[in-house]
């Protein structure tokens, strides 16, 4: 019980990671990773609207749409609760901590289209996975995303004041840093 | 009821997200009324670290619209003269954005002043205390004035309407925030290695 949990969570964090391996969430990936401190609160506002979404999908298939027979309905009625999520989400942290709310800007109204998120509730849905393992396997995605956000933002720190080649200072320096990360995440596969 | 639904699908799937967006509407209203942000937090911090002159260089009546313009309509950070390079870092640090040196038409940081008034030529109009933001300026009609130094800002909004021109703008004594180790003498830095010559000529040719 708790190895297949583990298994579950392992799994999603490093061997299927959803951005290096799988290549979903790309566009926060690379947008909101030119600082560390903005890369960590969207690593943290990700991480809550991941797992919620995932948790909160999970519950609207299984007592909703399932008893209905509207399966078929499922990407709509996910897309709903994400964009619920999302929204709340914002609220908290515009509340709570008005800085972040300024440095995310648009990027946290943007995780509503976060392809990460509706690709872990369409997944649980694929995989047949329960409401814990929902909530796991959203919780793991979401631990998969910050690590490799932060891990990314660091290294971007640090090669913005490395003395590269003209070409290939911003943007192109960072797509070769992300394919190089993938190639080393590639390496996990065959752990689980 | 729910045998009724399958067998109508098309009512069920209506009723259902209908039902989804509803209950996600309400529990988003409930939040909204729950976590409700009274005015502008971020304008509030803008507005701490301003110096409150109320001088207006920046263009807005005074330190508080210019931060509500920094935190809503993405105002430059850069018009605040009386806030200096300092002042610039701090509001960068807040907004984690790159510190840009102060606005070309603000150009040329000020060395920290205090208005001065020559009592002897005032003529007592109170033009100079209208115009004061901070009320640093003392008297009546017909009466000398003066300024409370430790209240000046130093934004010199008060020379401009004075009839006689007796205010004048002078360096501020340094405090303990502005004082800074005086600059070494270049005279003092050539080498005098050999004492005999720092000694006096005719001690040499004696």
């Amino acid at each position: 019980m708790l190895a297949d949990y583990s298994i579950l969570l392992i799994g999603a964090i490093l061997v299927n990671n959803f951005v290096l391996v799988q290549f979903l969430g790309l566009c926060p990936f690379m947008g909101v990773s030119n600082k560390l401190e903005s890369a960590m609160g969207m690593a943290m506002a990700t991480t809550f609207v991941l797992t919620l979404a995932s948790a909160c999908s999970n519950l609207v298939y299984q007592f909703l749409l399932l008893p209905l027979g509207l399966g078929y309905l499922k990407t709509i009625a996910f897309i709903l609760v994400i964009a619920a999520v999302v929204q709340f989400t914002e609220m908290v942290v515009r509340k709570t901590s008005p800085l972040l709310y300024r440095v995310l800007g648009i990027y946290l109204p943007l995780i509503t289209v976060n392809c990460a998120v509706l690709g872990v509730a369409l997944l649980n849905v694929g995989k047949d996975h329960n409401f814990l393992q929902s909530l796991f396997y959203g919780f793991g995605a979401a631990v998969g995303f910050s690590l490799v956000l932060v891990l990314f933002a660091a290294m971007r720190e640090r090669l913005n004041v490395a003395d590269v080649p003209e070409p290939f200072k911003g943007p192109a320096l960072g797509m070769v840093t992300a394919g190089l990360m993938s190639l080393a995440f590639m390496g996990f596969a065959g752990l689980v | 009821m729910l045998e009724f639904l399958t067998q109508y699908p098309l009512l069920a799937a209506l009723l259902a997200m209908v039902g989804l967006g509803a209950g996600f509407g309400a529990v988003l209203g409930f939040a909204a009324v729950r976590f409700k942000t009274e005015g502008n937090p971020i304008a509030d911090q803008i507005n701490e670290l301003l110096p409150q002159t109320q001088c207006g260089q920046c263009g807005y009546p005074g330190c508080r619209p210019y931060a509500e313009a920094i935190a809503g309509a993405g105002e430059a950070i850069n018009k605040c003269p009386p806030g200096g390079e300092a002042g610039i870092k701090a509001l960068a640090a807040l907004l984690d954005m790159e510190v840009i040196p102060l606005d070309a038409e603000h150009d040329g940081e000020k060395v920290k002043a205090v208005a001065f008034i020559r009592e002897a030529e005032c003529i007592g109009c109170t033009k100079c205390i209208q115009a004061c933001p901070v009320d640093a300026i003392l008297g009546a009609a017909k009466q000398m004035h003066t300024v409370i130094a430790s209240e000046c800002t130093g934004c010199d909004l008060c020379v401009e309407p004075c009839p006689v021109d007796c205010i004048e703008m002078i360096a501020a004594p340094p405090s303990v925030q502005t004082w800074h180790w005086p600059l070494p003498d270049p005279t003092s830095r050539e080498p005098q290695i050999i004492a005999s010559d720092a000694l006096p000529a005719q001690d040499r040719a004696a």
